[in-house]
C-alpha cells in the first residue's frame, strides 16, 4: 500500500468530504497518547503554518503542562495574502483536520478545542461547521469555532491564544509562551491545520506522510493549491500549476516572510522542508510565487513593504516606526530612483529593527528585505525614477 | 545556581520614554525612533545597581531584570 496523501479520495472541488464517507475511506481513528507523541518525534514532522517547529517537541511540551486542562487550537487564520492551501484543506478534508484536532486534544489531555479560521473563508467556515456537526457528541462538546480577523500577524500564535482569550487577534509579549500558559491561563497547543490532516494520517500509518500542500502563486497559467511529493523540483512543482504563464525571473519561497530567489537557482531545489533547511531556507507556509521577467523587481518588493508595514498591530514601537521607515525608503527608491542614503538607511534600519518585537513580524519583514536585496541588488542599486503602476 | 542578571524590555509597553538610556548608557542606547535598544549578555555586577534603577524608573514598566539561565533555555 502507498503512503496515503491528504488529498486522496474525492476530487477536491465536489466540496467537504462527509464523516461517513471520509471514516469508510481511512478507518477507525486510532487513539492518541505518549505513543503518538513518541511517534510524532520519530517522524521528524514539523509545522506547516509557516514556523516550522518540530510537533513532537510542541506537544511534548504542553502535555507535560497540561494538567488535564490543556487547550488545542486549530489555526486555520491562514493571513498570508498568497496562501490559499488551509482554506482548501478545509474546505475539501475537514474532518481529516478535526481527527488530527481531537488526536491532539486526547495526546496532551485538553479540554478544550478551539477551531480559528479566518473570518473571509467563508467556505472553510461553513465546511468546518458543518463537519463538525456530524461529529460524535464527545468530540462536539470539546470543541467552538471562532473567526479570526483577515490580518497578518492573526496567526502568530501568540496572537491566536489573544483571539481566543480576548477577542483580539494581537501578539501577546512571550515568554510565557502559549505551551506554557495560554487560554485561560491553561497549557495551549497551537496547531495548523494541514500539520493537524497530516497527524491524521500518521497515526493511522505509523509512518511519516511523504507529501504536502503548496500554494502556486503569480506568473503561472492555473495558480491554485497542489500536493507534492517531499522532494519534488520546485520547477516540477510550478508545472502542476501549468508552468510560468511568461518569462519568469525570480520565486518568492515561503509567503512573505520567505526569500526571493532567482528562477535558475529555484528550480532545482527540493520541495521539502528539511531539504531547504538544510540549505539554509524554509518552505514557510508552502506559497511558491513566480515574478515575471517584465515586472520590476524593486516596485513589487516596494509594495509588500508597504503592505507588510501596514501589517504591524502597532503594538512595539521598533516594528510600527521601523517597518514603515523600510517601506518608505523602499518606495522613494521605487519611486524617485536609487539614493545611496536611502540604501544605506534600508541597511542600518533593518538592524535595528531585527529582533526587537514581541513577536516575530519586523523579523521576518527584515528577512524577506534583505533577501530581496540580495537576489535584486543590480535593481536597487541602479534604479531609474518611474512612478509605479497602479496594478 | 547563577546570579548573572540580563536586562529586558517588555517591547508592547515601551513606549520610548528612553529613561533606560538616561540611567544606563553603558548598557542601553536609543534606536532611530527613541526606543531601547539593549546590549545582550549579562549586566556586570558595578552595573546591577544602576540597571535596577533603570527597572524601577521606567515609567510604564516595561523593563524587567531577569536570571539569563531562564532566557537561554527559552531560546532554543
Amino acid at each position: 500500500m502507498s503512503t496515503p496523501r491528504l488529498l486522496d479520495g474525492p476530487n477536491p472541488s465536489m466540496g467537504p468530504e462527509r464523516f461517513a464517507a471520509h471514516a469508510r475511506r481511512l478507518g477507525p481513528l486510532p487513539k492518541g497518547g505518549h505513543g503518538l507523541i513518541d511517534l510524532l518525534g520519530h517522524t521528524g514532522l514539523t509545522g506547516r503554518g509557516g514556523a516550522g517547529f518540530p510537533v513532537g517537541l510542541k506537544w511534548k511540551a504542553v502535555a507535560a503542562a497540561s494538567h488535564g486542562a490543556a487547550v488545542v487550537i486549530v489555526n486555520g487564520a491562514e493571513g498570508e495574502p498568497h496562501s490559499k492551501k488551509d482554506r482548501h484543506l478545509m474546505t475539501s478534508r475537514p474532518h481529516l483536520i478535526l481527527d488530527g484536532a481531537m488526536l491532539a486534544a486526547t495526546s496532551v489531555r485538553a479540554k478544550q478545542v478551539v477551531i480559528s479560521v479566518g473570518e473571509g473563508h467563508h467556505a472553510a467556515l461553513r465546511s468546518m461547521t458543518e463537519a463538525m456537526s456530524e461529529r460524535s457528541e464527545h468530540d462536539r462538546r470539546l470543541m467552538r469555532i471562532v473567526t479570526a480577523p483577515a490580518r497578518y500577524v492573526a496567526g502568530d500564535s501568540s496572537a491566536t491564544v489573544h483571539l481566543v482569550d480576548a477577542g483580539i487577534a494581537t501578539p501577546t509579549t512571550t515568554p510565557p509562551e502559549p505551551h506554557q500558559r495560554g487560554v485561560g491561563g491553561a497549557a495551549t497547543l497551537v496547531q495548523n491545520v494541514e500539520t493537524l490532516a497530516h497527524i491524521a494520517l500518521i497515526a493511522r500509518t505509523g509512518a511519516a506522510t511523504e507529501s504536502l500542500l503548496v500554494t502556486v502563486a503569480g506568473a503561472v497559467l492555473t495558480p491554485g493549491v497542489f500536493e507534492v511529493n517531499l522532494g519534488t523540483p520546485l520547477g516540477e512543482a510550478v508545472q502542476l500549476a501549468g508552468g510560468p504563464s511568461e518569462a519568469a525571473r525570480a520565486v518568492l519561497l515561503g509567503g512573505y516572510f520567505g526569500r526571493w530567489l532567482d528562477i535558475a537557482d529555484a528550480w532545482p531545489l527540493p520541495v521539502d522542508p528539511h531539504g531547504l533547511r538544510e540549505r539554509g531556507l524554509s518552505l514557510g507556509c508552502g506559497v511558491i510565487g513566480i515574478l515575471p521577467a517584465r515586472q520590476c523587481p524593486v516596485c513589487e518588493v516596494a509594495g509588500i513593504m508597504r503592505y507588510l508595514a501596514s501589517e504591524s498591530s502597532a503594538q512595539c514601537g521598533p516594528c510600527f516606526f521601523g517597518l514603515r521607515a523600510l517601506a518608505d525608503a523602499c518606495t522613494r527608491i521605487a519611486e524617485r530612483g536609487t539614493d545611496p542614503g536611502d540604501l544605506q538607511r534600508l541597511n542600518r534600519w533593518s538592524g535595528e529593527v531585527q529582533g526587537r518585537g514581541a513577536c516575530k513580524h519586523p523579523d521576518g519583514v527584515v528577512m524577506f528585505l534583505q533577501s530581496a536585496m540580495k537576489t535584486f541588488g543590480d535593481d536597487f542599486a541602479h534604479h531609474p525614477a518611474h512612478l509605479r503602476r497602479s496594478a | 545556581m547563577t546570579r548573572q542578571l540580563e536586562l529586558v524590555v517588555d517591547r508592547i509597553k515601551c513606549d520610548g520614554r528612553g529613561l533606560c538610556a538616561e540611567i544606563l548608557p553603558e548598557r542601553v542606547h536609543l534606536d532611530s525612533w527613541g526606543y531601547p535598544i539593549v546590549t545582550p549578555g549579562a549586566i556586570p555586577e558595578h552595573l546591577t545597581s544602576l540597571a535596577q534603577r533603570a527597572v524601577d524608573d521606567c515609567p510604564v514598566l516595561a523593563l524587567a531584570l531577569r536570571r539569563q539561565e531562564i532566557q537561554r533555555r527559552r531560546a532554543k
